[in-house]
């Protein structure tokens, strides 16, 4: 399956290489670099490359492309979905997945990458698993490891491995009892030049966060359970008894981990929270351009727009921007002609504006486009889809948990075009 | 960094100056490491970490360890340290001992001799009573790329097919195909070690073996059939990675096994949505249309248990089933895909691309599918190109009558976007849609000339070349637009753009006689500097008008000719050579030239414009191969459906006649297997309980799929015979079904079978012992009676391969073995064998082994060698004789109850001469009643499971009179009851036998060193103890032994130490060694240690003990 994998930074050098079967001279990577070259954007480096004698199937992520080596058919899913969780499991060990990070940890990553992977075919995939096995580093592991002379490699070994609930680990203790679950939902919209949505739906997820002692055996109902119209699951999740009775019953594993990501039917008419305002135009012949922007809540179910971000691509032809923001801060990079303007809390009776023009490259035609504008908010404490959970049930154990439950609307892809 | 660094300092005292230097800079940040490594030579840092691994500090081999692997993670070569780093292969420090292995793994395969330094190592792990620590051992082992150690690596991959862990079981099946990549010779070994870890039920081995499967042979689909349901039924509890497999695979599997869910006229309803849309209004009738087909019952159980995986979290997973839906279900099921598809283009953009591609293939044959969600494939601003163009793809292809102004709508956004690329690919698309949508392609045309005034090259390019292929196809009144284009023509730079009007010109020069020859004119002014392509075009244009109109542009046409004659490029100067022949009349023009307007103003077909995913379907969907559209090394081609489908019965698990005798005794097994699996829950290691969850649920399936298999074969029944009852064919599916009815209710018994066959599974995995429990039984299996044919062949092969070697090392490390395993079956003798170890390189600590047990030994042992058939004669050598037979008697049946028969029963603490897994029990019988008891029997028992030999029947019974009779059960280890019926003639009385834990055993002899050495290898979860207060009686050893022979049936093992008293035996049934050992603390107190595998069974002899010892 997978041969081998190739971490290589944005300025296309390989940092890390890890080999599962034969070695694999780095030089297949040049291929992946020819195809950099070609992309316009990093993105748009095609996921699958194929060359005389390999194929070469990448993802990037937090700036680093992790290239796999592939020598014969294999679905290629396959190994997208295991590199993302390579990088999920990094995210997990270092906080952050980066250049730096890995290198910093080099010896902990390939411990990590030899447990993953045997002969290229995925071993031990479940964070909790994993963590059984090899302690994630933190700074007072590596002040008692300088002094006592002991590892970060768990002496004891990986039982849960072999276990009926392979996601959890044996032997779980904490003082306080404590699960949390945050309802997050996103809303991904287009909406057009005059305001009107084209598209707009609602996709969620219950992220967990559960640390409870034994082996606690969770139900979690919901009030308007309808309103789920296709799920995935955590493996932890009874399939039967969702079927049955839309109830999700589970053992947890220990810690972080998504329960269950969803999408809300699109029968149901999608609110808007936001809309913007917006007179951008460019002058035949002029070497100025107009620009005016104003953002206001709507159906927001009285909750209040926070953390809002407004990010345009702006024509090439812009030369650069002189605009007023009526609150927060805006930024254009004359470079990249991005434009972004972090608004901040949204006040309904004072909507905030930015306004000001644009001086455009001289001589240059009029761009024939307008810029398309991606907002980014977030609403505490609501669930635009109306998903409310109804109560969480514990059995198996003795003690009284403490639960919490948090909910939180935010911005998927949600585009403006003008 | 930061604790190696400290670490260094503080050793720095030790280690000289030149380490100095290397530490200080060693402390510079990681980051600066690539750099500061091109500066210093190699060789000196080598030798610097050469030093430190030899060191006797761990934590200084640790980081050496750590500076080789930060090397190697940059593609450095360290390979010269190969000697100093294999010197650590046994370290203790586990962390070190990883490290090692990731290097070894690294380089082994240039370092062949010293690598296998190392094989020891690996061997002795590979015998390790921890689970994990064997599979580790034989994942490094298999890993390591050297030739000469093939042999080693097939013996440990068979008996680590066979270990009692499913975690090993699972590492073989890894090392199935790391072997076979290094020696594809070793196939055929390797397909019966598949065939065997592929019968295996445990959810951890399935996808693993599945994979070695597809490695190695995934012709042979014959070793499926049997295992084909009981994947199925595993599949929801396999972990997503093989479930992957599994499924690929499956799909695979039911092609070339059932026949055609699709009607048989439209196998692929091409482009034809309105079959589609019949077909989904018939949905209901569909039943009653197609009576001729009906679907295998197994096929359906595909189906239907794949189908809870689209709700799985891993994308693979997701696309896998989709593509089995895809290809396997019948046409009106595979909806059901739809919607978990478009969930997983919330994914990351990698996921979404590939999943936009199995989309864009689906939705060319089947618009319906994806059309409801067609608002998911809009473009996005922030979309990367590839996934713009793929959604532009299925866009275009979903587009219909009803929604393509919603469609044009959202394209006139594209084509004003940024991405000039993505802007070029949507006029591509508007041109497709004009095509296939004829009412819309004059508004489609009138657009795109629209778009000839953009201001932007690529566009205006694009759209003259999409709307010349439009025109084309329209053959109509398109004069003004040709015009149009003309006029433009001076603004255009774009080659392709310039060649495709003049094409257009040339092949409607016609309808636009005035303009034609005017465009000819500028062309000849600027020839010269045109691009290849369109010099080819105008030279092309022209022919054409020199033969439409040739007293205008006569002149042009030759002077064109002649600038050609003399261009730079060979296909110009070739091609208006041919035009000049082919045009203009001289002396040798041939007959060809009469021909001339016929050839190159001939009509010509319009050009298909079709979607680059038409044909993808080709592919298995969701494989590489589809994905890059060009058959990827090892693709494995989807069979077309079998027009008639192969046997079915293959798949059924068993053998007829031997189910139904054991039919009448199976009823009861469920209770029996629960209250095992509850004895079972200590036992940590293996994954009993899932494997109990995986039956619960595979029974429950496999009922419904029989009960509904039977309704369906029932109802075609009537059916078939309503039609035609005397015809042939109604005979022949009269027949089929009966036989299908027989198979499912077969498929029930087997599941039952299966869980009587777990008991003697669960102990340690011996398939021989099962087998021959099952021979004597008179249940002859056909597999069992192979499987064991194989055994013994491979089982002399291996031996041959032995003998070559030193006898006594041989004999010590065969005996050594030997021991923990004391009933000697045939298997056992097999993998006896096989674990001499070929390359034994252990010279340094020779395992510690004492002579006398030898000489014991190795006589039964040879015995055994030389007659691997002869099964469980000579097992019971080893078993000394009872220490102690207590007195005890139990009531089995009071007189009053028995209606005058009173039974007792004791355990006589002898080999039980039927079967050595059974216990004796002696039973005295006694009539007191005042009249002769007749017939005295045994009758039903439970649970059914149970193996026990009974009495001959006793005839008569004088009043008074007491026999004692003895009898074999096998409880398997477990203290659970034997329940049993006691008949006479005239009456049945249902009786118990309860095993005290202690009576399970066998006591067998072994010297002190044994001892340990057994002990050493059963600790952690293996052992339980405890700390006693003693009764004052009991502190001296003649005491203790007696009170521990009294509660269990043990050995006593000569002890060296007055304060620690040994005993060993053996559990009965599996061969279990149990280690006891009482040590005496101080005045009264006592520390009680037992080891045994039996991890149940520890605990219960341990509590028996504690109360023995605590009592006067």
């Amino acid at each position: 399956m997978i041969h081998s994998l190739f971490l290589v930074n944005s300025s296309g050098d390989i940092f890390l290489e890890k080999h599962w079967k034969s070695v694999v001279s780095r030089s297949v990577c040049d291929y992946f670099f020819e195809a950099q070259e070609r992309a316009s954007e990093p993105e748009n480096v095609p996921p699958v490359i194929p060359t005389p004698h390999h194929y070469l199937i990448s993802v990037l992520r937090h700036r680093i492309y992790f290239v796999a080596v592939i020598q014969s058919e294999v679905p290629p899913l396959f190994v997208i979905e295991f590199l993302h969780r390579v990088v999920d499991t990094f995210q997990d060990y270092f906080g952050v997945c980066t250049e730096a990070a890995i290198k910093d940890n080099v010896v902990v990553v390939y411990e990590l990458l030899e447990e993953m992977l045997d002969n290229g075919f995925p071993l031990a995939t479940e964070s909790n698993i994993l963590k059984e096995l090899i302690k994630p580093p933190t700074i007072l592991r590596t002040v008692v490891n300088t002094i006592t002379g002991s590892t970060n490699v768990g002496e004891q070994l990986p039982t849960g491995q072999l276990s009926v609930v392979p996601w959890r680990r044996t032997g779980v203790k904490y003082t306080n009892n404590e699960a949390y679950f945050d309802v997050v939902e996103e809303i991904d919209a287009i909406i057009d030049k005059s305001g009107s949505t084209i598209t707009a739906e609602i996709q969620g997820v219950i992220d967990a966060c559960v640390k409870l002692t034994g082996m606690p055996d969770l139900t979690l109902s919901f009030m308007n359970p309808r309103l789920l119209d296709d799920v995935s699951f955590h493996p932890c999740v009874r399939f039967k008894r969702w079927e049955a009775e839309r109830i999700l019953s589970f053992i947890p594993p220990d810690g972080n981990f998504r329960l269950l990501s969803y999408h809300v039917s699109c029968q149901n008419l999608v609110a808007i929270p936001v809309y913007v305002k917006h007179n951008i135009t460019f002058r035949e012949g002029s070497s100025q351009g107009r620009f005016e922007l104003t953002l206001g809540p709507k159906q927001t179910m009285g909750k209040g727009l926070e953390a809002v971000i407004i990010s345009s691509q702006l024509p090439r032809g812009v030369l650069n921007t002189n605009l007023n923001p009526s609150q927060g801060t805006y930024n254009f990079d004359p470079v990249t002609k991005l434009l972004s303007w972090d608004v901040g809390k949204i006040n309904p009776q004072k909507l905030p504006s930015l306004k000001g023009s644009m001086s455009l490259q001289a001589g240059a035609s009029k761009p024939d486009e307008n810029p398309t504008i991606n907002i980014q908010f977030k609403i505490q404490q609501s669930a635009l889809s109306g998903l409310k959970v109804n109560r969480l049930d514990m059995y198996g154990e003795k003690y009284k948990p403490f639960k919490g439950i948090k909910y939180m609307t935010k911005a998927g892809k949600f585009q403006v075009r003008t | 960094m930061l604790s190696m660094s400290t670490n260094n300092l503080s050793y720095n005292d030790q280690g000289g100056s030149d380490s100095a230097v290397e530490v200080g800079q060693e402390t510079t940040p990681t980051s600066s490491n690539a750099g500061f490594g091109l500066f210093s030579t190699n060789f000196k840092k080598n030798d610097d970490l050469k030093e430190m691994l030899e060191s006797n500090k761990d934590s200084l081999k640790l980081d050496a360890m750590k500076r080789i692997i930060a090397l190697i993670a940059k593609g450095k070569n360290a390979s010269e340290l190969f000697p100093a780093v294999v010197k650590n292969v046994a370290s203790k420090n586990i962390e070190l001992k990883k490290l090692v292995y990731v290097y070894l793994v690294r380089y082994a395969e240039e370092q062949q001799d010293l690598a296998l330094l190392s094989i020891s190592t690996f061997q002795r792990a590979l015998k390790d009573p921890n689970q994990l620590i064997r599979a580790s051992a034989l994942r490094v082992l298999s890993s390591i790329r050297v030739p000469i150690i093939v042999p080693i690596m097939m013996l440990a991959i068979k008996e680590a097919a066979s270990d009692m862990s499913p975690y090993v079981r699972k590492t073989s099946a890894h090392a199935i195909q790391k072997l076979y990549s290094l020696d594809p010779d070793q196939k055929e070994h390797l397909i019966e070690v598949i065939d065997k870890l592929l019968k295996d039920k445990s959810t951890l081995v399935a996808g693993s073996v599945v994979m070695a499967f597809e490695e190695v042979c995934p012709d042979r689909i014959d070793l499926i059939h049997k295992n084909y349901r009981k994947l199925c039924n595993l599949l929801v509890d396999v972990e997503e990675w093989g479930q992957v497999v599994i499924i690929t695979m499956l799909t695979r599997y039911a092609r070339t096994q059932f026949t055609s869910p699709w009607k048989e006229d439209g196998q692929f309803d091409e482009n034809s949505e309105t079959a589609f849309y019949e077909s989904d209004e018939k949905k209901t009738k569909n039943g009653d249309e197609k009576k001729s087909y009906m679907m295998d019952p197994d096929h359906r159980l595909l189906l239907r248990n794949t189908k809870p995986l689209l709700q799985s979290r891993n994308t693979a997973v997701v696309v896998s089933v989709a593509q089995l839906y895809w290809h396997l279900a019948p046409k009106h099921e595979v909806g059901v895909i739809t919607k978990s598809l478009v969930r997983l283009l919330r994914s990351h953009r990698e996921v979404q691309y590939i999943v936009l591609q199995n989309i864009a293939t689906m939705s060319i044959q089947r618009k319906g599918m994806f059309e409801p969600y067609m608002k998911s494939f809009y473009v996005r601003s922030t979309d990367a190109t590839h996934i713009k163009s793929l959604k532009l793809e299925i866009l275009t292809s979903l587009a219909n009558e009803a929604n393509i102004s919603t469609i044009l709508r959202e394209f006139q956004t594209y084509v004003k976007s940024q991405d000039k690329q993505f802007a070029a690919g949507t006029i591509q698309a508007i041109g497709r849609c004009a095509t296939n949508i004829s009412e819309v392609t004059d508004t489609c045309l009138q657009g795109l000339v629209l778009l000839l005034s953009n201001r932007d090259e690529t566009v205006v390019a694009e759209s003259v070349v999409v709307i010349k292929k439009l025109l084309q196809t329209q053959p109509t009144q398109h004069s003004d637009i040709i015009k149009h284009m003309a006029k433009l023509f001076d603004n255009i730079a774009v080659p392709m753009a310039r060649a495709s009007i003049l094409w257009l010109m040339g092949e409607y020069c016609e309808r636009v006689p005035q303009i034609a020859p005017d465009v000819l004119r500028k062309m000849a002014k600027s020839f010269t500097s045109e691009e290849d392509i369109v010099k080819l075009q105008t030279v092309n244009l022209a022919a054409k008008l020199y033969l439409t109109n040739s007293k205008q542009t006569k002149l042009l046409t030759q002077y064109i000719l002649n600038l050609g004659k003399y261009d730079q490029n060979y296909d110009i100067r070739d091609r208006t050579r041919f035009i000049r022949q082919l045009i203009v009349p001289n002396e040798k023009s041939g007959a060809l030239g009469k021909y001339a307007r016929r050839i190159l103003l001939a009509p010509k077909p319009a050009p298909v414009l079709e979607s680059t995913y038409k044909d993808r379907d080709r592919y298995q969907l969701g494989t590489l191969s589809h994905t890059i559209n060009t058959k990827a090394s090892g693709y494995l081609e989807l069979s077309d459906w079998p027009a008639v489908a192969p046997d079915q019965s293959v798949r059924n698990v068993e053998v007829i006649e031997p189910v139904k005798e054991w039919a009448p005794s199976l009823g009861k097994t469920g209770k029996s297997k629960l209250s095992k699996s509850s004895d079972d829950k200590f036992y940590s290691d293996s994954g009993e309980e899932e494997e109990e969850k995986d039956k619960g649920s595979g029974s429950s399936s496999s009922d419904d799929s029989s009960s509904s298999s039977s309704s369906e074969e029932s109802s075609s029944e009537a059916e078939s015979d309503e039609e035609k009852s005397s015809s042939p064919s109604s005979e022949e599916s009269d027949k089929s079904s009966s036989q299908s009815e027989k198979s499912s209710s077969e498929s029930d018994s087997e599941q039952k079978k299966k869980t009587t066959k777990k008991p003697p599974q669960k102990k340690t995995v011996k398939p021989t012992a099962k087998d021959s429990d099952s021979d004597e039984n008179g249940n002859v299996a056909k597999e069992a009676s192979s499987s064991s044919a194989e055994e013994t062949s491979s089982g002399s092969d291996s031996g041959s391969d032995a003998d070559s070697h030193s006898g006594t090392e041989r004999k010590k490390k065969t005996k050594s073995k030997a021991k923990p395993k004391v009933e000697v079956k045939s298997t056992k003798v097999v993998s006896l064998l096989k674990e001499v170890s070929l390359l034994d390189l252990d010279d340094f600590n020779p395992t510690p082994v004492t002579r006398p047990k030898m000489s014991v030994l190795s006589p039964s042992l040879l015995g055994d060698l030389e007659g691997l058939s002869l099964s469980n004669i000579s097992s019971t050598i080893q078993v000394s004789g009872p220490a102690f037979v207590p007195e005890k008697r139990h009531d089995l049946l009071h007189r009053m109850a028995g209606k005058g028969l009173s039974a007792h029963y004791q355990f006589p603490r002898q080999p039980c001469l039927y079967q050595p897994t059974m216990v004796s029990v002696q039973i005295s019988l006694t009539n007191t009643s005042d009249h002769p008891l007749e017939q005295i029997h045994i009758g039903d028992r439970s649970p059914t499971g149970l193996h026990m030999h009974c009495f001959n029947t006793i005839e008569c019974l004088l009043p008074d009179a007491s026999v004692t009779v003895s009898l074999g059960v096998d409880f398997n280890d477990s203290t659970q009851a034997a329940n049993f019926q006691l008949c006479t003639k005239e009456d049945q009385f249902s009786v118990s036998i309860q095993p005290a834990v202690g009576e399970l055993f066998l006591p067998v002899t072994m010297t002190e060193q044994d001892f340990r050495k057994e002990q050493g290898k059963l600790l952690g979860m293996n052992e339980s103890s405890a700390t006693i207060t003693m009764a004052a009686e009991n502190t001296t050893s003649q005491p203790i032994s007696r009170q521990v022979a009294t509660v269990a049936n043990l050995g006593v093992v000569p002890s060296g130490q007055d304060n620690i008293h040994r005993f060993a035996g053996k559990t009965a049934s599996s061969g279990a060694v149990v280690l006891v050992t009482v040590e005496l603390r101080g005045e009264s107190t006592a520390l009680i240690t037992i080891n045994t595998e039996k991890s149940v069974m520890g605990p219960m002899l341990l509590r028996d003990l504690k109360w023995a010892l605590a009592q006067a």
